[in-house]
């Protein structure tokens, strides 16, 4: 009677757990010979877990994977890559100083006498290359390719590896319109001749546009699916978010105060060539939107004297403020929670209350002689202000999960009074309740009159917090929204460097 | 703290051991200089581990050790100095040294290793320049000078006095590191000075004063070498000083990757070394020296990754126990 055919893919009740956290519970997964399925999930949903398990990085907890009906262990990459199954990750993973054929049979470079065979290999990549649409010839050092071009030959290295199931994780993240274009010509091709393609992306627009299925994932477990006919923004965020997106961003806007801080013609090392132009208000919390590379980071740290602006002026309450350093910066108490907690945050094998006294630490201190109970105070007080989930604050803080840590780079700043507190992907790698608590932290700190400036990738984020959004396209700051004008669409204008039609 | 517990075992093994085999070991006269030495080492090794927990290296000390014994003799000898001023001045000089391999370090973002590798060739190749290539001696009891041959040849309380200072500046050192705000930015940015910075912290300023640390201590155990052994060689004083003082360090718990140490661990491996390079010569087999010297320290450091893998996957299993995080009550 079931005459429906057997799915090339099928993952059954998978668990793994990590100290401090279950990145997966009992998720299951099915795809189809030549169908294409969205993973989708909020950072720390499980989505990369689940895609390493996958991939042979990392192994299940329990559970069971099945390859064509089969019973299959994935132990390791290379089990995988025999199995059919290839990862192509967010960042490459290509020899820039190698030719396309070289990174295309890295490994397994087909020889003759020993010798590697130079034209047996760009005689195979030509295959390949041809396969996934790219018109170049195999002996070219890859670093002369764009970054797209770069993606296909990592599509390319995987066909040569008979892959039939293809994983990307984001991978248009760093690709412009038209490469974006052909990828989707390329996935789609691919899937007519049976490669199966599980495809994660955070723009739900693509998912749309690829995918036959939604598959969600919320805090390691399945959330839901969606058909084709399903997918619509609304239900996607709704199985991500679980819950509906104005009960879970907590944002009323208030009148802001005073120009707290300015930027004029500021003009950063990376981007040199545009000037930017704003102002933060107290009270006010600003979202800062664009692509990957737009330059946001770079802005950020800019303002906060990390990577000193190269030109123009930052004025902190209408008085130019010359700053160069972190330290000039946190005079001026402009605060930064950078973009990488472990690297840049937190010292990973010092505790939570070390952690927690580092910037303020002179102020605990008679003469450089650290008063250790009002640094144990301090500790205390923090930790219990963050509800910061931690056995005491002598807690080594790399035990910790990424939402507690998160927690603490957090308190690092709170206890030192903020009058600016910039925030780079404040929620990154976070699950949902920790992301929580900090939404409410940003609300109860603009209340109290701190000026906040936040970039996010993740535009429900940037929608449901920000009373005004700020949106950078290739360094420059390509436009700004009010709360009204904001719309999911409105940012991906400015932030792909189209102009706003006007509303 | 269990492996300085470990260290101080050894101690007392590596004694009973030799001399049960070799009774002239626990003499008074090997005990003597074997206190007298450890505190000598003991003072570099601990300006090498200042260097060593700011993440840096310094491989100049040993001709730190030739140029300022060498200028120290030199300035007795032939200026006639009081030898308390020249001491001031040479560690004012040493300290110099210091601040320039920082400030190479920090503001043209040099490697340690680079630096202190031409200063290791620099400082020695100075120290034979200003001595004439030969030996400068008899500085410590000059006709007519002052005598200065108490500072390591003195006892007090029965205990060699560089045993004494070794304690003093090793108290201070520990207080220094654990107490104040200087050594707690010291472990900071000796594990990630990104984030170090990133906390307002004046890394540059830190690594530069922990340079200067390290050139200061190893100054002053090059003055008292040269006090030690009334003369000094600018070819053979200090030669591979460097590498003992970074292996006691190494051996006493800090790691080249920055962030960890402690004085305590330094002071023991010292002790070890020293009571080790003591027995080898006591038993006469003084060529295998480098052999069971290296071999030591290599069982110390994988005995050290073994206790960490352990611990932490011991940690690992007890969170496995504990119930995943609560998510936080919806809103």
């Amino acid at each position: 009677m079931n005459l429906q055919p057997v799915p090339f893919l099928e993952v059954e009740r998978i668990s793994k757990r990590f100290p401090g956290v279950k990145a997966l519970s009992e998720v299951s997964l099915a795809v189809g010979v030549g169908e294409s399925i969205a993973v989708i999930g909020e950072n720390g949903a499980g989505k990369s877990t689940l895609m390493k398990i996958l991939a042979g990085i990392q192994q299940p907890d329990s559970g069971t994977i099945r390859i064509d009906g089969k019973p299959v262990e994935i132990r390791g990459v290379p089990a995988a890559q025999r199995l059919g199954i290839a990862l192509i990750h967010q960042e490459l993973n290509l020899c820039d100083n190698l030719s396309i054929g070289a990174n295309i049979f890295l490994g397994r470079e087909p020889r003759q006498f020993g010798w590697i065979s130079q034209s047996e290999i760009n005689a195979q990549s030509r295959k390949y290359l041809e396969q996934v649409g790219l018109d170049v010839d195999p002996r070219t050092l890859l670093a002369e390719l764009s970054i797209g071009q770069q993606q296909l030959v990592e599509i390319a290295k995987a066909l040569s590896c008979n892959a039939r199931l293809l994983i990307m994780d984001e991978p248009t993240s760093s690709l412009s319109a038209r490469e974006v274009e052909r990828l989707f010509s390329v996935i789609q091709s691919l899937r007519e001749s049976g490669v199966s393609i599980v495809y994660i992306s955070h723009r739900l627009s693509e998912v749309h546009q690829v995918c036959d299925r939604v598959v969600a994932l919320r805090d390691g477990q399945n959330s839901g699916g969606l058909s084709r006919e399903e997918i619509t923004h609304d239900n996607m965020v709704r199985l991500m978010v679980g819950r509906d997106l104005d009960q879970f961003y907590a944002r009323q806007s208030l009148t802001p105060g005073d120009v707290v801080l300015a930027a004029k013609g500021l003009r950063t090392r990376d981007n040199p060539t545009h000037a930017i132009n704003f102002q933060l208000r107290s009270g006010e919390i600003v979202g800062l939107a664009g692509l990957v590379g737009a330059g946001r980071t770079e802005l950020l740290e800019a303002l906060f004297g990390v990577q000193p602006a190269v030109a123009g002026t930052i004025e902190v309450a209408g008085r130019t403020a010359s700053i160069r350093s972190a330290r000039d910066a946190i005079a001026h108490e402009i605060f930064l929670v950078p973009e990488d907690r472990k690297l840049q945050g937190l010292v990973l094998p010092m505790d939570v209350g070390q952690n927690t006294s580092l910037p303020g630490l002179h102020r605990l201190s008679y003469f450089s002689w650290i008063d250790s109970r009002s640094e144990q105070k301090l500790a205390d007080d923090m930790v219990k202000r963050m509800r910061v989930k931690t056995p005491s604050t002598r807690q080594i803080i790399q035990y910790l999960s990424g939402g507690n840590q998160q927690k603490v780079v957090i308190a690092k700043w709170l206890a030192m009074n903020p009058k600016v507190l910039l925030l780079d992907e404040p929620t990154r790698g976070i699950d949902v309740g920790a992301k929580h608590e900090i939404y409410e932290l940003m609300e109860e700190l603009a209340r109290r009159g701190v000026a906040i400036l936040f970039v996010s990738s993740e535009m429900e984020e940037v929608l449901g917090m920000a009373d005004r959004v700020l949106v950078m396209h290739e360094g420059a700051l390509s436009g700004e929204l009010t709360r009204a004008q904001l719309s999911e669409e409105a940012v991906m204008t400015l932030a792909t460097g189209q102009q706003m039609k006007t509303i | 703290m269990l492996k300085n517990i470990v260290l101080f075992l050894l101690i007392f093994a590596i004694f009973g051991v030799t001399s049960a085999i070799s009774p002239t070991f626990a003499s008074g006269y090997n005990l003597d200089i074997m206190a007298r030495w450890t505190g000598l080492y003991g003072i570099m090794a601990i300006g090498a581990a200042f260097v060593i927990i700011a993440g840096g290296i310094d491989l100049s000390m040993g001709s730190m050790v030739a140029l300022v014994g060498v200028q120290f003799g030199i300035l007795i000898n032939d200026q006639q100095m009081n030898p308390y001023a020249a001491m001031i001045l040479v560690l004012i000089g040493a300290s110099l040294i210091g601040l320039g391999y920082g400030l190479l370090i920090t503001k043209l973002k040099l490697q340690p290793f680079v630096v202190t590798l031409c200063g290791l060739l620099v400082l020695r190749s100075l120290a034979r320049f200003l001595a004439h290539d030969d030996k400068i001696s008899n500085f410590v009891q000059p006709e007519g000078g002052t005598d200065i041959s108490y500072l390591t040849g003195m006892d007090f309380c029965w205990i060699p006095l560089p045993l004494w200072m070794l304690a003093a500046v090793g108290i201070v050192s520990a207080l220094v590191l654990n107490k104040t705000t200087f050594g707690r930015y010291l472990k900071a940015l000796g594990n990630n000075e990104q984030a170090a910075r990133y906390s307002g912290i004046n890394t540059d300023l830190i690594t530069i004063a922990a340079y200067m640390i390290c050139a200061f201590l190893a100054g002053v155990s090059a003055i008292l070498f040269a006090i030690d052994l009334n003369s000094v060689g600018p070819n053979e004083a200090g030669t591979f000083y460097e590498l003992y003082a970074i292996a006691a360090a190494v051996l006493g718990g800090c790691s080249l990757r920055g962030g960890t140490g402690s004085i305590l661990g330094v002071l023991l491996g010292t002790a070890i070394l020293r009571e080790l390079y003591q027995a080898i010569e006591t038993l006469q087999f003084s060529e295998l020296e480098g052999t069971v010297i290296g071999l030591v320290i290599l069982a110390g450091v994988i005995a050290d990754e073994i206790i960490r893998r352990v611990v932490d996957a011991r940690r690992r299993r007890q969170e496995k126990g504990v119930p995943a995080e609560v998510p936080a009550k919806s809103s």
